[in-house]
């Protein structure tokens, strides 16, 4: 059923649907997305409906991200070293959200451990885009973001430590969002880079991403860089009122200038991404371009590949195969573990841990780690001056629509890109709080436009996605060939 | 072998004593059991976040201040990241870049003379886990993983394998006494590094160093320092000094002797940087201050103390700063008025005699400082004779019952007027004996204070029945 979680709830309290109605419909579509899209890693089919209450969640389907702790549930992060890991604790996220009576559908297929931004890297074979299955869902969020777009139900969790929730939204043409550094404990989130990765949520409108977050967010005994945000009220925060706020973009990312050898995909989504800019006009936001040193722009990539490897070396060392995930074989443990992590991983995460150790080596580590960490504080710190002034930094995401699996349809920018491709990495840099919303099509395919404001002010940023939006028509959007009534 | 000069280093590791691990909320207890204190994070389960314990870290800090260091304005850890067995997370949380003290020092005595022992840093850290190696397994206990650590580091200052023991003796006992650990090198709460290097007399340019890396008991250390200084010499005698190495060894129990494991090329690179997990925070000033004022009074002042006010001689104090509990005691007795050298007496020999005999710890000895006065008070008064205090001292001891309880029992009759009375009666009823011992038969003076033993059932005080009977007979 394509509806809102707030419709859902409200045909729940009237009878027009039971809870149990629902989760086997989401059943049922779940399985048609993975035969198309093969978004899950694990579909729970004995799953049933839940109590509904005065709780605006309860009896509500949803999807989890495989890379959160599942008491009793196969969690794998889609990597072969967890292929039979069934956790017995739960994570906190989670936790938290079954309080309200949620009822989980499935885990969905990722890019290994969160590694990647395309879907093709899990273990299951890759996630295919529910607009047009030869094109990527985008990653590493790419399960949470295809059933969500495919209607399966109204949200999923994802994580994001460079763009893995707010990327996958814009290829999918749903609604990304993960808030503030902490909002959510991470505790049972498996980790890819501590001091950049976030939990938040997919869901199909901003309204529905305040609601699911507000059930997600806590301070955590178990996660000492969670806060109190018990005065946070999301939901209630969505007034629409966004007359005199103001936002800026990046002028040395955005002005097409900068592309002279734009395809026209590319000059359509940043034309596109102008546009959009009006309807906040029309609302009484003021929207400047505001330019930022171009060498400090031309770091963020680096900085963050320096610092997500970096950190993802040392956090996933505890997969040995020793204590859990299949044991490895050798002579000795030396050799055991090595078989493991040598069978277990994709070429694309050994490449990132060569890189991380060679970053963190002590004859390296001055000029890698410790100066991409400095850049990584110049970035946060010029994005807070900003702030200051402006309510949100507000972007195009990425190049366009997804990109194809096998690249070779694509149509070719030969300018560089990079910073257009990687810019939401400013958001795990600095924890800010950050949502990608639909802003249209190019190609017939959805494309994404995000919003990132300082830290904790995440009802202000959400309020102005909401905004907007309410000015554009893609709200509740689900990928055409999974409308109601149109499935296989 | 010619004579040269010893450079030693120490890394001295100890055990904390708190309720949970240190960045774990599991246990932090000995136990028998194997694996039964532990969290999804000491087994590194995916997705387990560390947590920290500030007694622990109250604790690090009451260290770093007892051993006069700096204390950095922010408390953060960092990892060190290598791969083993018995390292589940595939780092250790540890503390390098700010440890929480540097640049310390504290003074120890090695037999006759004081030394200044320079603290180059301590930091606060997580244990691992402890393996048992059989011939075709090994077990790993999860117990130990997380346990709070502390890591004391000195400067190259000892010179010695007596003053290297000396000092760890010191530490051991001021570990105790700030209550920070048990520092019990029987549960292998206490295992240390030790660095030499030797040069020559007249020099000053430092020897390469060796390092011995897990020695369990100070014994050890004593033997793994002499051996190497010997090592080391007999290389240099010979000419053949290029051959020491800069090198990781180990101490093999068996032979006495320090076996290489790795040299310096093969140096573990450890990758460290700060633990993203634990966020920083300022160690505030006020929670500083009143850290400060739990700083115990130390063994090494205290056995001034005992010495040059209470006038222990200097075999007795050592005996009493020996264990905490022990000097606890002691002070305690004289705070209540004891006689420090009577009390002193009572715990060096019958007390420890005592522990030693059952094997407890003072902690569970029955006659507390209160009760040993009940006894020493009558001593004092001489209402007892020290015969007697033994008796109760056992028998109390044996019953479990407060020696008041024996006391009215047993106590001394050193009333005058009724022994005179007594006495008088049993003079009456001997008028023979005292004709025969008049006439020179004096042995028979005993035979009278038997009779009054006999008749008191002991409980005379025997010196006033001497004096009694003396004024009576002469």
């Amino acid at each position: 059923m394509i509806k809102t979680i707030e419709e859902l709830h409200e045909m729940l309290k009237n009878g027009e649907v039971t809870s149990d109605e629902l989760v086997k419909d989401s059943l049922k579509k779940a399985h048609n997305v993975q035969d198309k899209c093969n978004a899950f890693v694990t579909i729970l089919d004995d799953a049933h409906g839940s109590e509904v209450t005065d709780d605006i969640l309860s009896g509500i389907p949803y999807g989890i991200k495989d890379n959160y702790s599942t008491k009793g549930i196969l969690s794998t992060g889609s990597s072969n070293t967890l292929k039979d890991y069934v956790p017995f604790f739960t994570a906190t996220a989670v936790s938290n959200l079954e309080k309200h009576n949620v009822v989980p559908i499935g885990k969905t297929a990722m890019d290994e451990f969160g590694m990647g931004g395309t879907g093709t890297t899990a273990h299951t074979g890759n996630i295919l885009n529910p607009w047009d299955t030869k094109r990527m869902a985008g990653g590493s969020s790419s399960g949470s973001a295809a059933s969500v777009a495919a209607g399966v139900y109204p949200f999923a969790l994802g994580s994001d430590t460079g763009d893995s929730i707010r990327k996958p939204a814009a290829f999918c043409g749903i609604v990304g969002y993960k808030p503030t550094y902490g909002m959510i404990s991470r505790y049972g989130l498996f980790p890819f880079a501590s001091s950049l990765d976030h939990c938040g949520c997919l869901t199909r409108s901003v309204k529905d991403a305040a609601i699911v977050v507000d059930a997600m967010k806590g301070i955590d005994k178990n996660d000492l860089t969670s806060w109190d945000s018990s005065d946070i009220h999301l939901y209630d925060s969505l007034d629409g009122k966004v007359k005199g706020k103001k936002l800026f973009y990046i002028k040395e990312i955005v002005n097409l200038e900068n592309y002279p050898d734009a395809s026209l995909e590319l000059k359509e989504h940043l034309n596109n991404f102008y546009h959009t800019l009006d309807y906040l006009k029309e609302e009484g936001v003021e929207v400047d371009e505001v330019s930022i040193d171009k060498n400090l722009i031309n770091t963020i990539f680096s900085v963050y590949e320096c610092l997500s490897c970096a950190e993802a070396t040392s956090n996933m060392s505890n997969l040995t195969g020793i204590i859990f995930g299949p044991r490895g074989e050798g002579k000795n443990i030396n050799e055991m573990m090595k078989d493991h992590r040598t069978k277990g991983f994709s070429s694309l995460i050994k490449r990132r841990f060569v890189i991380g150790s060679y970053i963190l080596q002590k004859e390296n580590q001055e000029r890698y780690f410790v100066n991409a960490q400095r850049v990584r504080r110049l970035i946060v710190d010029k994005m807070n001056e900003l702030f200051k002034t402006y309510d949100g930094l507000i972007m195009p995401v990425s190049t366009g629509p997804a990109p194809y699996i096998d690249g070779s349809k694509d149509e070719i920018t030969k300018d560089n890109t990079t910073n257009l491709e990687e810019h939401l990495q400013i958001g795990n840099f600095g924890g800010f709080p950050s949502i990608t919303i639909p802003n249209g099509f190019v190609n017939d395919l959805p494309v994404g436009i995000n919003i990132t404001g300082k830290c904790y002010d995440d009802a202000n940023v959400l309020n102005i996605a909401f905004a907007l939006e309410c000015k554009m028509p893609y709200k509740n959007q689900v990928a055409p060939q999974f409308k109601e009534g149109e499935n296989a | 072998m010619r004579k040269y000069k010893a450079v030693i280093g120490l890394e001295m590791h100890c055990e904390v004593k708190s309720n949970s691990k240190v960045f774990s909320s599991a246990r932090n207890s000995y136990n028998d059991t194997p694996n039964a204190n532990i969290r999804p994070i000491d087994l590194a389960f995916p997705g387990t976040l560390p947590t920290l314990n500030i007694e622990c870290i109250r604790k690090a800090l009451l260290m770093s201040l007892i051993l006069n260091c700096k204390v950095p304005e922010y408390m953060y850890f960092d990892r060190k990241n290598y791969y083993y067995p018995d390292l589940p997370k595939g780092y250790q949380i540890t503390q390098m870049h700010d440890p929480v003290g540097v640049n310390g020092h504290i003074t120890i005595d090695v037999d006759d003379y004081s030394k200044d022992v320079l603290i180059h840093d301590i930091h606060l850290e997580e244990d691992s886990a402890s393996l048992d190696h059989y011939s075709t397994i090994s077990l790993i206990d999860y117990n130990r993983a997380g346990v709070p650590l502390l890591e004391l580091v000195t400067e190259p200052c000892l010179s010695s394998s007596k003053e290297a023991v000396a000092f760890l003796e010191y530490m051991r006992r001021v570990y105790q006494y700030a209550d920070i650990s048990e520092a019990d090198t029987k549960k292998g709460q206490i295992r240390c590094d030790v660095n030499v290097s030797i040069m020559d007399e007249d020099s000053t340019e430092l020897g390469t160093k060796v390092e011995i890396k897990n020695v369990n008991s100070f014994a050890n250390v004593a033997s793994a320092i002499d051996y190497e200084i010997k090592r080391q010499s007999e290389l240099k005698d010979a000419g053949r000094y290029d051959e020491v190495e800069q090198e990781t060894r180990r101490f093999d129990e068996e032979s006495g002797t320090t076996i290489r494991m790795r040299g310096k090329v093969d140096a573990i690179d450890y990758k460290y940087y700060v633990e993203p997990n634990i966020p920083k925070f300022k160690i505030d000033s006020a929670w500083l201050e009143k850290i400060k004022k739990d700083i115990p009074v130390l063994p090494r002042e205290r056995k001034q103390h005992y010495m040059d006010d209470l006038g222990l001689s200097e075999y007795d104090a050592n005996i009493i700063i020996k264990e905490k509990d022990y000097a606890d005691y002691f002070e305690k007795c004289v705070s209540l008025g004891m006689n420090p050298k009577v009390a002193a007496n009572y715990l060096t020999v019958q007390i420890i005699a005592y522990l030693n005999k059952e094997g407890i710890t003072l902690k569970d000895f029955y006659l507390i400082p209160e009760y040993l006065l009940e006894i020493t008070t009558e001593l004092d008064k001489e209402t007892i004779s020290s015969k007697q205090a033994k008796e109760i001292f056992n028998k109390s001891l044996e019953e479990k019952k407060e020696p008041k309880n024996y006391l009215s029992e047993n106590k001394q009759i050193s009333n005058e007027v009724e022994l005179a009375e007594i006495i008088n009666k049993i003079l009456e009823n001997n008028q023979e004996q005292i004709e025969e011992y008049k006439n020179g038969k004096t042995n028979l003076f005993q035979y009278f204070v038997g009779q009054v033993m006999k008749e008191t059932k002991g409980k005379a005080n025997p010196n006033m029945v001497r004096d009694i009977l003396n004024s009576k007979l002469n």
